[in-house]
């Protein structure tokens, strides 16, 4: 008699968790096969070698990291490209979001305008962005030297030029993601009582003084979001470089995610490039740490 | 509404936002262009808007020079199973996470969360492999399923899970009373309540699909299979350097449409967005 008491409510208690693992079950078995095993196997990859004569691998330890670290400069080079994209893209990504966030948060005539055209590349595919900035940024018939020409400047043919080719490819990337940030930038300082500024105002605040210390303080959180994800999108950048300067000139735009594509289904060095894969996931696990620890930091002041 | 000091002022802060406004408008204008312009006045060193003889046929000539509507239709139609698919997939595991008690969830949620960040870069040797295995290269499965199990069907279901979890309990209550199962719960009461995520995360993840580069690119080598991304950066001459007309009529095709929806759903496709970067 005690027996059937308890039981209902533990079997009531079982079949909810049996329910629950059923409406959890498809996301959680095609991320185990098509997230997580290709994580571990990415691992496995990267001690390997791929011999594409005989279709086999052999083990060859830590060899494709010793490769990458030390054996071959276009590695260092590759990660320099990456954190010269991201050093230049980043700050003026946000810097330009944040203008812009500022100068379209509050209603004026036209302001739904402006804001549906610095948004509108956000929502255009990035291959389309790419193609059609490649065509504006051509040496001598393209618009951009065109217009350049009408004020009397000789611009160089952009995406060919070793010295042009990563600050175009930054800028146009910045032009194609940046109102993401502006949105994000737009809901955050609309969430900011007006009482705080009024109050500051009636203190004698200047403008700039309300920004500097109400305003940005009170952003601060949406900052560290908006930063990582532009970080780690500035990481995995890999349409624009394929489509614009495939790498090139002198290898001047060859940053880690096309590198990986390019040596694991270009030249078939699926060890190696799986190494490079590994490289990319650290970095990033490295920078959501640091954010979460940020985060925490932030919460405690 | 904000009112403006003088009318200098007002000039000055319409002609700034006018100028940074630019490289925004611009492009997509002299795509449009391009697109009716002959090659050779492509070339010509003039900068004018409108061609000297509007050449429609480019567009036509889109569709002879590649099976151009097959692969709009491939996108179209991925991209809506990819839709269908990651909105019962996520809607149901965000519902379960949010609302039933159940051992490992939480475990399972941070898992989730912890892969909201990566890119397909890092995984995608293995799933060439395991693809090939599986016999799907050059099909259209891989752009399904990637897209569905991987980063962006994470976020879909933590979005999901996030919404799910703001709605009162009590709503369920009476459900409960009238003896739903959970899956009736589920589906009859709290999916219809869910519409504004339902359609965020509807909006993203078309978007996514419909834009998605790398998996094309590598898992597919027959051209009628491309999708519209691998098909636009595909139109070129013997010599490998690009046909611009077509490269530019063929954009606009591709990218018309899309802008044309979102100027009519601006604020419902903004905040979708805006949702799923509040995400982080």
């Amino acid at each position: 008699m005690k027996d059937t008491a308890i039981r209902p409510p533990l079997t009531l208690r079982a079949r909810e968790a049996l329910v629950g693992w059923l409406f959890v079950s498809p996301i959680t078995i095609g991320f185990l096969i098509f997230f997580v095993g290709p994580l571990v196997a990415v691992l496995g990859y990267s001690l390997t070698e791929w011999n594409l004569l005989t279709q086999q691998s052999t083990f060859v330890g830590m060899n494709n990291y010793v490769d990458a670290l030390s054996r071959n400069p276009e590695f260092w080079t590759v990660l320099r490209n990456s954190l010269v994209f991201a050093a230049g893209l980043v700050p003026l990504n946000m810097v330009l979001a944040l203008t812009l966030a500022v100068a379209l948060s509050r209603p004026f005539r036209g302001v739904v305008i402006f804001r549906t055209i610095f948004f509108a590349p956000v929502v255009t595919a990035a291959v389309a962005w790419a193609i059609v900035w490649t065509f504006l940024l051509q040496g001598e018939s393209g618009a951009v030297n065109q217009m350049l020409a009408l004020i009397g400047i000789d611009g160089p043919n952009w995406l060919r030029h070793p010295d042009w080719a990563m600050f175009a490819v930054i800028v146009t990337r910045v032009f194609k993601t940046v109102g993401l940030n502006m949105i994000l930038y737009i809901a955050a300082l609309q969430s900011i009582p007006r009482d705080y500024e009024e109050a500051a105002r009636l203190e004698g605040a200047s403008g700039w003084q309300v920004f500097r210390m109400i305003t940005w303080p009170l952003l601060a959180p949406t900052t560290l979001v908006i930063m990582v994800i532009t970080v780690v999108g500035s990481l995995k950048v890999f349409d624009h470089i394929y489509l614009m300067t495939e790498g090139g000139p002198e290898n001047g735009t060859l940053v880690l995610a096309f590198y990986i594509y390019e040596q694991a289904f270009e030249f078939f060095h699926v060890g190696y490039a799986a190494a490079l894969a590994v490289i990319l996931f650290l970095l990033i696990v490295l920078l959501t740490i640091t954010q979460v620890i940020l985060k925490q930091r932030g919460g405690a002041r | 509404m904000t009112r403006f000091q003088s009318p200098f002022v007002r000039v000055c802060w319409y002609l700034s936002l006018a100028i940074l406004a630019v490289p925004f408008v611009f492009p997509f204008l002299w795509m449009l262009s391009g697109a009716v312009k002959s090659q050779t006045e492509i070339f010509a060193p003039t900068l004018t808007l409108l061609p000297e003889t509007w050449h429609w046929e480019n567009y036509a000539e889109v569709f002879s020079y590649q099976p151009f509507a097959r692969q709009y239709f491939n996108s179209l139609y991925i991209a809506c199973v990819v839709t269908a698919g990651t909105l019962f997939i996520s809607s149901l595991a965000g519902y379960a996470l949010a609302r039933i008690r159940f051992a490992g969830s939480g475990l399972l949620l941070l898992l989730l969360i912890s892969a909201l960040m990566m890119p397909e870069e890092v995984t995608i040797i293995p799933n060439f492999f395991l693809m090939k295995w599986l016999g799907l290269m050059n099909t259209h499965m891989p752009l399904i399923l990637l897209p569905m199990f991987g980063s962006q069907g994470v976020m879909a279901t933590f979005l999901m899970r996030q919404y799910f979890t703001a709605l009162p309990p009590e709503l369920e209550e009476a459900a409960r009373m009238d003896g739903l199962s959970r899956f009736g719960i589920f589906w009859k009461v709290a999916l219809p309540l869910s519409r504004p995520a339902l359609a965020a995360v509807g909006i993203i993840t078309f978007l996514f699909s419909w834009n998605l580069f790398l998996e094309p690119l590598v898992f597919l080598s027959d051209i009628e299979l491309f999708t519209l991304p691998l098909a636009l950066s595909n139109f070129t001459d013997a010599y490998g350097l690009p046909l611009w007309h077509l490269q530019m009529a063929a954009t606009s095709l591709a990218v018309v449409p899309i802008l044309v929806v979102y100027i009519a759903a601006q604020r419902q496709i903004v905040e979708s967005f805006a949702l799923s970067g509040v995400k982080g």
